[in-house]
């Protein structure tokens, strides 16, 4: 990241797998895709595949972690062991715990929390597939998971990934992108409120750059609020 | 219980027949977060919000609007204890002026000696387990529910009781108007047909005494699954009257 690399990250002015600069990859989303969870989902960009289940609000033991005027949400985080090319140490690691940490935060103003005192709300994000953009797919399963499960929300979080290549700024980044691009930035949003929920930035930019990316995201995350949309009314279409 | 391919097709048909119902039906189901309707004074009931005068849904679900209320029905969720909800619990430990009453909610109830029995009962020398047992199953009424969801109950309701014997089944709460149908009709036919005593509670739990157990479990299970699902009167009152 930031570091010149030899790997070429732009060809013939296509990025590597032939997208333009500000295009998504393919984009597959499932809803109700785990049967004993209250609510679930599957989210697949290219080839990062993330499946997220929402269990909840049930009752919160340990007890001492009981808020008396508000429920709470945990967010779980994992990566499975085979979905990256070297195997990954199973459980919980630093990387998972920030990633954890930071898709709580993006979810929770989302949520009326405040409906379900003393109660938790559990969400568990497995990334089975890793090609870049792990977070921001996990958030969006992590969304529609939620909303599946039937839990009061002021609007879905949308989120998607933008970047910097070789001085190009580009939308949804992949793994090889990730890796060897100079910047690359989370963004996950309320875009029927517009409302930002989470922003993480890794790299240099100018200032005019920076606007640019996140109008870039801003775009994106409102197509994938779509594709959100049109995936939980496919759902529960009535015949 | 899965007819699988032969439903498909019956739905499919209809939904050629009648395209203008698919189409009314996708359109109808709003998004959390979704614009439902201004709110022009109108009070806002459940499962809706409102920022200035505009009313959003709080939850995937199905818009219920008229001149004086403005409601969402959602799909799914879990069972959250309401003032006078009728439910089916399970009482979960025996206290010394009471009972806890599992309501497959986040929240467990109280029932309190009081509202339990009607005799008069010295706390002193009276076991309270010769009323209600841990593992007893009770049809009961919500009195109370507190804003920090402390949930009390009562047995003074005409249809609070003590069940005896049986099977408790759980559904998604949701789905239970579906299942009771129009005026207890659906539920009422399952009755009929399998002569099977059943007790449904607002809160998912069903209670089902009879020989023909399996049957109206079955019934059930796919009013549960298909209760969105055009003409799923008829096709229960077909699943009843085979063998």
């Amino acid at each position: 990241m930031g570091h010149k690399s030899d790997v070429k990250l732009i060809v013939d002015g296509k990025r590597t797998d032939g997208r333009e600069f500000d295009q998504l990859r393919e984009v597959e989303m499932k809803v109700d895709v785990v049967n004993r969870a209250n609510g679930s989902a599957m989210v697949r960009f290219g080839n990062t595949v993330a499946v997220a289940a929402a269990y909840g609000p049930r009752e919160l033991f340990p007890k001492f972690m009981q808020e008396p005027q508000t429920g709470i949400l945990r967010v779980r985080y994992n990566m499975a062991p085979f979905s990256v090319d070297d195997r990954k140490a199973p459980g919980h690691d630093r990387r998972s715990t920030e990633i954890s940490k930071v898709a709580r935060l993006a979810l929770e103003p989302g949520l009326f929390l405040e409906d379900f005192p003393k109660a938790t709300i559990d969400v568990f994000i497995e990334v089975i597939q890793a090609d870049g953009s792990t977070r921001v797919t996990g958030i969006n399963a992590a969304s529609l998971a939620l909303a599946d499960a039937g839990v009061p929300m002021r609007d879905l979080v949308a989120a998607c990934s933008v970047g910097k290549i070789e001085g190009k700024l580009v939308a949804d980044l992949n793994g090889l992108e990730d890796n060897f691009g100079e910047t690359d930035m989370a963004i996950a949003m309320q875009p029927g409120k517009k409302k930002l929920t989470l922003m993480q930035m890794d790299g240099i930019v100018t200032k005019q750059e920076f606007d640019d990316l996140f109008k870039l995201a801003t775009e994106n995350c409102s197509k994938i609020y779509e594709m959100q949309k049109k995936a939980l009314k496919e759902t529960y279409r009535r015949v | 219980m899965e007819k699988g391919p032969s439903i498909e097709k019956e739905i499919a048909a209809v939904a050629k027949e009648h395209p203008e119902l698919v189409r009314e039906a996708v359109k109808e189901v709003a998004i959390p977060g979704e614009f439902i309707a201004d709110k022009r004074g109108r009070k806002i009931g459940h499962g809706a919000y409102f920022e200035g005068d505009k009313v959003f849904s709080k939850f995937l679900g199905i818009p219920r609007i008229d001149e004086f209320e403005i409601n969402v029905m959602p799909l799914a969720g879990v069972y959250i204890p309401e003032t006078g909800d009728r439910i089916v619990g399970v009482v979960n430990s025996v206290e010394v002026s009471g009972w806890f009453v599992d309501t497959n909610s986040p929240y467990q109830a109280f029932l309190p000696l009081s509202e339990g029995v009607d005799d008069f009962v010295d706390t002193q020398r009276t076991d309270l387990t010769r009323y209600f047992d841990i593992g007893d199953i009770i049809s009961c009424k919500v009195s109370r529910v507190t804003k920090n969801k402390t949930v009390q109950v009562t047995m003074n309701d005409f249809t609070a009781k003590k069940l005896y014997g049986g099977i408790i089944i759980k559904v998604t709460p949701t789905k239970i108007p579906r299942i009771i149908g129009k005026g207890g009709s659906m539920i009422q036919s399952i009755k009929d047909a399998t002569k099977c005593d059943i007790v449904t509670g607002q809160n998912g739990i069903i209670w089902i005494r009879g020989d023909d157990k399996a049957k109206a479990i079955e019934a059930i299970l796919t009013i549960e699954k298909e209760s969105h699902m055009l003409g799923l009167t008829d096709k229960i009152q077909r699943m009843l009257n085979q063998n």
